[in-house]
């Protein structure tokens, strides 16, 4: 966060201040040498389960093992393989091959932390304890949901994941398999045109920005292979504008206008007919078909089961129906469950599902524990900031960052225009972004 | 990336280059000592070798910009704004300023200048 620490605030802070100034000396391999002994590593017995381990939960686990000394931090997910889910769209796109977003959970649980590779099967909060899949019980002081989302495709009726890459049917989210199958469904969609559909679904999904770019990639794909005069692109949004920040709204219906692509509002995806490949779409003003050579299907996305069943989710408001955990949307805390704090796209806040998210959420969820622990609350917020470098074309992207309330958030002002095509804005997206989230599953960025 | 730690950068790059890292690093450090080594050895700049090295130089500056393409899986044809020009200024600028540097260094030292 940029905010400055209040007057007195912990010593975590006052050390990453020295470390800046250090480094600003250039006083490079000192600092390095002056961060890990952590002086003010807490000496605590506390017992603390992370309940999922991917992008926020190994993320939450490396910054407490590096924070405490002496806890019991247990993280349960039965994954062995660990997605970097950003690179899907790349992989989908032709860009990146299959192997790319894929490594290992082992790789990054942090030492001292227990890895059990069991499915979390039940969350009781007044019983402050968690129930694996095995039936094993894990009693917590602190509990940290970071589950995820589960992809919903059996709410599109008609819809069967085992046929993607197969008549033109694509969806990037399935799985790095599944991008790859989705890339070889384009490839044959780019070299034939046709009509391909795009669009989201209705409700808060994983980085509302891909379905975007993936339109654009397969614009720019017809136009390389020279038969965008034989195709037909349509994007349906699920409401009435293109994207939830209305700045960036405009500027994509700008593009997508010079582009030729043929915007549908209010259009959300309700069956699929895979055999005659028509796709019908829930409107204002009933059901609508239509027939396609390509679609990028966009599963409804929910919490997990797990969560849904628990006494975790909001009970009114926009986050309810999907059964998103109740947190405080700066603190990422629980509003009924104090010890209880909700991380990444579990977590029922508005704006993005990324993992920009999850680099900026974890840390603030993971100070107000150490606060609590400390006796000395936190008085770090999490803004909302989100980021989605939004590809427009093979070779450039928009960089755009965004808060809770809508504003545009610039790493680099100056420099980096936010609603501008660049290169450089590719470069960080398939160069810079997956080293620095590997960095933050190892708590160093 | 709203607060740009430099450890945050040295973090990234180790994860983007891994042992890579410490070897460019390396032979960047090596070849400016060596060539500051030759300037102190040689009291001054030979203009002749210097305008060769530059030449070499060019050659790496294009190089860098080849690599850049390659593993960004784009190149600088797709350039959209001053913040593209800018970075493709500087990939060339650190290939030309790094191979003129070690090409002088590596010249010097192997065929050095004749006592005066």
């Amino acid at each position: 966060m940029t905010d400055d620490p209040a007057p007195g605030a912990r010593a975590i802070d006052d050390q990453r201040a020295r470390r800046r100034f250090l480094t600003r000396l250039g006083a490079l391999p000192l600092a390095a040498t002056v961060a890990p002994a952590r002086a003010d590593k807490l000496r605590t017995q506390v017992r603390i389960v992370i309940a999922g381990g991917g992008a926020a939960g190994l993320t939450a686990a490396s910054r407490l093992a590096s924070a405490l000394d002496g806890a019991v931090i247990t993280v349960i997910d039965p994954r062995r393989e660990h997605w970097y889910q950003p690179g899907f769209t790349l992989v989908a796109s032709g860009i990146k091959p299959e192997a790319y977003p894929v490594s290992g959970t082992a790789d990054y649980v942090p030492k001292g932390v227990q890895w059990v590779q069991e499915k979390v099967a039940e969350i009781d909060p007044e019983g402050r304890k968690v129930v694996t899949d095995a039936g094993r019980t894990f009693g917590y002081d602190y509990l940290i949901v970071a589950l995820g989302l589960e992809l919903n495709y059996a709410g599109i009726e008609g819809m069967d994941t085992a046929r993607i890459g197969r008549d033109g049917l694509g969806s990037i989210y399935l799985s790095p398999a599944g991008a790859a199958a989705t890339w070889r469904a384009l490839s044959q969609f780019a070299d034939k045109g046709g009509v391909g559909l795009f669009g989201r679904p209705a409700g808060e999904m994983k980085c509302a920005g891909a379905p975007l770019k993936y339109t654009f990639i397969t614009d720019d794909h017809l136009r390389r292979r020279g038969h965008r005069g034989k195709a037909e692109i349509h994007y349906m949004a699920h409401a009435k504008t293109l994207f939830g920040v209305p700045i960036v709204a405009e500027k994509v219906r700008m593009l997508y206008a010079d582009r030729g692509v043929k915007v549908h509002h209010e259009h959300v995806l309700q069956a699929i007919d895979l055999d005659r490949r028509i796709a019908t779409y829930r409107t204002p003003l009933g059901t609508t078909e239509q027939a396609y050579d390509f679609i990028n299907v966009v599963p409804p996305m929910r919490a997990p089961e797990v969560v849904r069943r628990s006494p975790l989710p909001w009970t009114e408001g926009p986050f309810a129906a999907d059964g998103y955990a109740e947190v405080d949307r700066a603190t990422l805390r629980h509003r009924r469950y104090p010890n209880v704090f909700a991380v990444g796209d579990v977590a029922g806040v508005p704006k993005g599902k990324t993992a920009a998210s999850v680099k900026w959420q974890v840390p603030v969820a993971v100070d107000h524990l150490i606060g609590d622990l400390r006796g000395q609350p936190s008085t770090q917020a999490y803004n909302g900031y989100t980021s989605c470098p939004l590809i427009t074309r093979l070779g450039q992207a928009m960089l755009i960052e965004f808060d809770y309330q809508d504003n545009l958030v610039m790493s680099f002002p100056g420099v980096i225009a936010p609603l501008e095509e660049l290169w450089i804005s590719w470069v960080m997206k398939t160069m810079a972004l997956k080293p620095t989230y590997i960095s933050m599953l190892r708590g160093r960025a | 990336m709203k607060e740009l730690d430099p450890l945050v950068f040295l973090a990234v790059f180790q994860e983007m280059l891994g042992p890579m890292l410490w070897l460019m690093l390396g032979l960047a450090v090596l070849g400016v000592a060596a060539f500051v080594a030759l300037l102190a050895r040689e009291k001054g700049i030979v203009a002749r070798r210097l305008v060769r090295a530059e030449l070499i130089g060019l050659f790496g500056g294009v190089l860098a910009l080849v690599i850049m393409a390659r593993v960004s899986s784009s190149g600088f044809t797709d350039a959209g704004g001053p913040a593209d020009w800018f970075l493709i200024a500087l990939v060339y600028g650190l290939g030309v300023v790094a191979t003129a540097v070690l090409a002088y260094a590596v010249m010097g030292w192997l065929a050095p200048r004749k006592a005066a």
